[in-house]
């Protein structure tokens, strides 16, 4: 192993366990809060609402959204970890701390990426624990289900990692997280099947990019999905790609962290 | 032998259009204590964020032991270590976790960096406070915490931008000492200051910095040499109404008691005194008006700003 390699290994070391340390440190602003609203929507949506729902295909209405509030959380709070965490290292100015040293752009980038995963699944893990208080749950398809969720989890630290970098106040970190991600979230087939909606909106909700990772990995855990697993998937990679070659440029080229 | 740092023809432009750096041609010799001063505005920081990779250069090269920074940033970076005029770390982060996680950045190994942590806290007085998240500390542990983390990967360059503003007069001078320790162990040390004091005393070269330009690069002895009048303030016993009439040596009352004296090198105090004697003026103490370098350094900034406005 070459010199720098083994450098960077160390340095990405260094950013996961900084960014690990820095969410279970502020556990109760990261991982209580959507343990508390994940179980009000088991009690409320899945629960009470949902025995007067009925189910949906063979499943009951709690089977149904579970995949779909597990995906919720792994989006939001892989989104939130990395546009928190960069966004305040902007603000506190210790980003120069990564940026005078002998780190390469794509560790830096790859270290708060894993940040946004590990924080994404941790929350996942919880809301599934949770779920099991609720529902019995089942892994239709273990490889669908883990790769889906990584891929979710990577390519929404991705998104946050670029709303970070224009961000100029706090206030630009929640813009996207309020009025872009929980609406097209509610809009992404959680608590419905898409098959409900009059044709014209299921085409137009076929544009929702969070539709096809709820349905990849509903189909992940119960085997049952809206849309065509092998588009989902092939999509996801590609989104996930191109999110990598922005983040990096952005990091490359220094944009609001450079002068 | 490669300089410790070469800068040359090194220009920025921001994106306002101010001119930050018109030019710059600057060499630090290896082992050096080098002082970079210049009023505020003039391109210190501009400069030292250049070197640092923090701004981005408009023209111009850099290099640091022979690494360009255009061409081998990382090894530039390994050879450097820099203590920023503000708190750039997490205030919520403990002071032990800030030193060992710039280590790894560094490709330090977790068990050296901790040794290392200790070492450097124990050093500069923050061994004690290594649990307390960074933003309890008080504005001088503050500054001994950026040293301590820019010291982690032990560089041979270290570049301090006024790194004692707002420190006591105690801790100054325990820093002080400590850098002249760093310096005689072999790192080569530039300071940016506004305590000339602490230039003079602590440094061998100087720089001064204004408009984005180099005015002066020499040694601090033949800088200093250049001073041919000195202002010096004379305690009289007597409070006297008029100034008493001294031949060769330009002077005023200040109050009753303080005469102020201006002395060309060539003329020396002797003279001086044996008039003040005759006239039966008696002195009690005798002191700089301001520090020495100070005053060549208003003097040289002074002529620099005529040229300007010219």
């Amino acid at each position: 192993m070459s010199p720098e390699l083994r450098s960077n290994l160390i340095a990405l070391q260094t950013i996961v366990i900084r960014e690990v340390r820095r969410f279970t440190r502020i556990w109760p602003q990261t991982l209580l809060p959507p343990a508390i609203t994940m179980a009000l929507y088991f009690v409320i949506f899945g629960r009470l609402i949902g025995s007067q729902v009925g189910g949906v295909g063979q499943f009951s209405y709690m089977e149904f959204i579970v995949p779909g509030l597990i995906m919720m959380s792994v989006i939001t709070n892989s989104y939130g970890n990395v546009v928190s965490s960069f966004y305040s290292s902007k603000f506190q100015r210790n980003i120069e701390e990564l940026l005078v040293s002998p780190v390469s752009p794509h560790t830096i980038l790859v270290g708060y990426l894993v940040g946004g995963v590990l924080r994404g699944l941790a929350v996942a893990f919880i809301v599934t624990l949770l779920s099991l208080f609720f529902t019995k749950l089942q892994v239709h398809h273990l490889g669908v289900t883990v790769l889906v969720m990584l891929l979710t989890a990577t390519i929404f630290s991705m998104g946050g990692f670029i709303n970070a970098v224009f961000a100029r106040s706090f206030d630009d970190i929640s813009i996207i997280p309020t009025f872009v991600l929980t609406p097209l979230t509610y809009l992404g087939g959680v608590f419905y099947s898409i098959t409900l909606l009059p044709e014209f909106w299921q085409k137009v909700s076929m544009a929702n990019p969070i539709l096809h990772m709820v349905n990849a990995f509903r189909y992940g855990i119960l085997g049952f999905s809206d849309i065509n697993i092998g588009w989902a998937m092939a999509s996801m990679l590609v989104a996930a790609a191109l999110l990598y070659g922005v983040c990096i440029n952005l990091l490359k080229s220094g944009r609001g962290m450079r002068q | 032998m490669s300089a410790a740092l070469s800068i040359r023809q090194l220009t920025k432009t921001y994106a306002n259009g101010f001119k930050a750096l018109d030019g710059i041609d600057l060499e630090v010799a290896e082992g050096d204590f080098f002082a970079l001063l210049g009023p505020n505005g003039a391109g210190k920081s501009t400069t030292i964020g250049i070197i640092s990779t923090l701004v981005n250069k408009s023209s111009g090269s850099v290099s640091v032991f022979g690494h360009d920074l255009d061409r081998d940033p990382y090894a530039l970076k390994r050879c450097l270590g820099v203590v920023p005029q503000e708190f750039n770390f997490s205030q919520f982060e403990k002071v032990f976790d800030i030193v060992v996680t710039q280590a790894g950045y560094y490709g330090i190994p977790l068990k050296l960096a901790r040794q290392r942590a200790e070492q450097y806290l124990q050093q500069l007085g923050l061994w004690d406070k290594r649990d307390v998240p960074a933003r309890m500390l008080s504005g001088g542990m503050k500054r001994r915490l950026m040293i301590a983390r820019a010291l982690i990967h032990e560089p041979r360059l270290l570049i301090l931008d006024e790194p004692t503003a707002g420190v006591d007069i105690e801790l100054r001078r325990s820093m002080w000492s400590f850098l002249s320790e760093l310096n005689d162990k072999g790192i080569t040390i530039i300071l940016t200051t506004h305590y000339l004091e602490e230039a003079e005393q602590l440094c061998r070269n100087i720089g001064i910095i204004d408009h984005g330009r180099i005015v002066e690069n020499t040694s601090m002895k033949a800088l200093l040499k250049t001073l041919h009048v000195e202002t010096f303030l004379l305690d009289l016993k007597e409070a006297q109404l008029v100034a008493p009439q001294l031949n060769g040596y330009p002077s005023q009352l200040v109050d009753a008691q303080t005469l102020e004296v201006q002395v060309e090198k060539s003329l020396g105090i002797t003279e001086l005194f044996r008039q003040l004697a005759a006239q039966k003026v008696e002195v009690l103490s005798l002191r700089n008006k301001s520090n020495r370098l100070e005053e060549l350094f208003v003097s040289l900034v002074e002529k620099n700003l005529a040229k300007v406005a010219k």
